[in-house]
């Protein structure tokens, strides 16, 4: 702003005072350029495309977009319980010391002594707990409405990357407390880590060739959990896995826009169309009127004989539909963090298991399947999911049913049918596997890589494959044949972890209710 | 593609390189391999070289304290030690499938983590573990006293006579 009175000889004292004067006025109008909240459309992307966090989203955002149905919000949820994680995270990180003989006593002091600190570890788990939760339903919400398609398949192993992540974080962050659940919880997790070994033991080639033992070692830095473990999964908690989420998640937000928004179907040329339970007007052109290309522009499709797409300007629609899912994370993460207080078992004790040793409720599916066998369970059969997820763009190509629950034909009925034979095969196995045992109770000397490769977890992943195969045959659909696939997976991974949850007991013994397990 | 002078050169002909772009490749080239051989060496430094931890060798008495028949169990350093008539052997605590200690039963061991059963020499009777529970070395000190080297693996089988 220029001084107020320019009609008096120019003086440098005077316009030092005049500029003193109006401090606060020029120092607010440097951070508010706009002066006053946007009252015109070109204002309201101003607002947007000038500021460089808003600027993440494009000016107009598509109706359908912002139907709450579509996304549900689950993406914001996850990016709104990362960020409350991360303030939460260094507020702890202020009294939390990584060294086996002080780490359990910081987290007391956290719990009993430092004011807020109790609250502050609790919303850290709670907003841990709903992250992981939300990244699996966002997942299952981007499969579902068909959005990994063409050009979205590099996002969708973007987003992969960030699940994976998800979990490193959450299991890194176990063992902090060093406490017996940790303490076990990661000789358990390392020792998956080293059950390559199994293979290799069976086939006797370990002395030589250890992939197993080198992974372990490389996590833990020793050959037990201690000191060096706690360090390392410290600095990763704290700084290496963040800095690749935060870098992986600006990428995963940069294609979303790249890719031209939230997968959509096209709009229709003229009439009115259904999206969020409405009907909508659409542009029509005009016959007596003909239209250009005015410039040359990138993108999937040139605008021409289209009016206006249906969009509404992201400031404030877009950007107050996002704070108001922030702030319901907010509320959720601190409803349950005043309720429920963050476990803090005994401290790490390495002469005696916790019985039964849990791992957090996302890996205990996991675990289960551990509990058949550590290398199939534990890596083969995660390492086949994961890499079948990041298949699916790439083998399901034929476009469609972008941006629509459940967009093509028939789509629902396959996803219903497959829940319920996800279903029956899962809980059949389970039933089977308690109640008659597997090959080593029938024969003991059996060789071990029979149970490595023929154990309940990879039948049920071979049925779950051929279940899908026998959809696509039968269907002819790719995209049925993966709608199949993914909800085998979905269901099984549920009620693996609900198994494991409630029925698992001491020694990993089947039981109706935890209230039956035996005092110890 | 025409060449710098602007000519089509035939298609056997090498390609003229400039001089610049070549001294560019060539001062990329070395940068390049100079930083990825350094990353290299540095991606080398969590594989721990030098192994932290105690020595895991355990005096656990004179022969004469383990009576035939007899077992005990050394909780710290977590094996089971027996005398039968042949010798004396001892047995490891850790289960091979995840790494929990296991319990003695009369008939064995069990894991408390996810249900293996050993019988009393250590075989794999159920459950997920991959192999038998490892026997351990047993020795003798200088002062007469029995040593388990807990990290040396012997065959099944093998006992320390006395």
């Amino acid at each position: 702003m220029a001084p107020a009175d320019q009609s008096v000889a120019p003086s440098a004292s005077r316009e030092f005072l005049a500029n003193l004067r109006h401090l606060p006025r020029t120092v607010k109008d440097a951070w508010f350029r706009l002066g006053h909240s946007p009252v015109s459309e070109r204002e309201e992307s101003q607002a947007t495309f000038h500021n460089l966090f808003l600027h993440i989203h494009s000016v107009r955002v598509h109706v359908r977009s912002l139907a709450p149905r579509l996304t549900m919000g689950l993406g914001i949820i996850s990016v709104s319980s990362f960020i409350i994680l991360c303030i939460s995270g260094v507020l702890l990180m202020v009294y939390y010391k990584p060294s086996t003989t002080l780490a359990y006593d910081s987290i007391k002091d956290l719990h009993y002594v430092v004011f807020t600190g109790r609250f502050i570890r609790n919303i850290h788990r709670w907003s841990a707990h709903v992250m992981v939760a939300a990244v699996f339903l966002h997942m299952a919400r981007v499969f579902y409405t068909a959005s990994y398609k063409k050009p979205r398949e590099f996002n969708w192993l973007v987003g992969l990357g960030l699940l994976v992540l998800t979990l490193a974080l959450s299991f890194t962050g176990y063992l902090l407390p060093y406490d017996q659940l940790a303490y076990w919880a990661i000789t358990i997790g390392s020792n998956i880590a080293n059950s390559p070994r199994e293979l290799t033991d069976a086939v006797g080639v370990t002395p030589w060739f250890n992939p197993g033992g080198s992974q372990r070692r490389l996590l833990l830095g020793a050959d037990y959990v201690g000191e060096d473990a706690l360090i390392r999964f410290y600095v990763l908690h704290v700084f290496i896995l963040p800095t690749i989420l935060i870098t992986l998640l600006g990428v995963h937000f940069w294609r979303v826009r790249k890719d031209g928004g939230l997968a959509r179907p096209e709009d229709p040329m003229g009439g009115t169309a259904e999206w969020g339970g409405k009907l909508h007007k659409v542009f029509e052109p005009l016959k007596t009127k003909t239209y250009g290309l005015m410039a040359v522009v990138k993108g999937r499709r040139a605008t021409v004989n289209r009016g206006p797409e249906n969009t509404l300007m992201s400031w404030p629609h877009l950007f107050w539909a996002e704070l108001a899912v922030f702030m319901l994370t907010v509320a959720i993460v601190l409803i349950l963090a005043f309720h429920f207080d963050a476990p803090l078992k005994e401290l790490a004790n390495p002469l005696v298991p916790e019985n039964p040793a849990k791992a957090p409720w996302y890996f205990l599916g996991l675990q289960e399947l551990v509990s058949y066998s550590a290398f199939m369970g534990g890596l083969i059969i995660p390492m086949i999911a994961w890499i079948g997820l990041a298949l699916i763009p790439f083998l399901d190509q034929q476009p469609g049913g972008e941006g629509v629950w459940f967009g093509s034909k028939g789509e629902k009925l396959v996803a219903l049918q497959s829940f319920f034979f996800g279903l029956v095969a899962v809980v059949g196995l389970l039933a089977f596997t308690v109640n008659f045992g597997w090959l080593r109770s029938w024969f003991p000397s059996i060789h071990q890589l029979w149970i490595i490769f023929i154990n309940p977890g990879s039948i049920l992943v071979l049925l779950y494959m051929a279940w899908s195969l026998w959809v696509l045959k039968r269907r002819n659909s790719i995209r049925h044949a993966a709608v199949a696939l993914f909800t085998c997976f979905l269901v099984g991974f549920s009620v693996l972890t609900y198994f494991a949850t409630v029925h698992r007991g001491p020694n990993w013994i089947f039981y109706w209710w935890p209230s039956q397990w035996p005092m110890h | 593609m025409p060449d710098v002078t602007g000519k089509n050169p035939s298609r056997l002909e090498p390609i003229e390189i400039p001089r610049r772009s070549f001294l560019s490749i060539a001062a990329l080239g070395s940068f390049f391999t100079a930083i990825g051989m350094a990353l290299a060496g540095a991606a080398r430094l969590p594989g721990p070289a030098v192994l932290p931890g105690p020595v895991r060798r355990f005096k656990i008495g004179f022969p004469e304290e383990f009576t035939v028949g007899s077992e005990a169990r050394f909780e710290e350093a977590n094996f089971f030690v027996f005398r039968d008539s042949e010798g004396i052997y001892a047995i490891s605590g850790v289960c091979t499938h995840l790494g929990c200690s296991v319990a003695r039963l009369p008939e064995g061991y069990a894991c408390p983590c996810h249900g293996s059963r050993f019988e009393s020499k250590g075989e794999v009777t159920r459950g997920p573990a991959p192999r038998a529970l490892p026997w351990l070395e047993v020795g003798r000190a200088a002062d007469g006293q029995l040593v388990v080297y807990a990290d040396s693996e012997v065959a099944k089988g093998t006992r320390f006579r006395v």
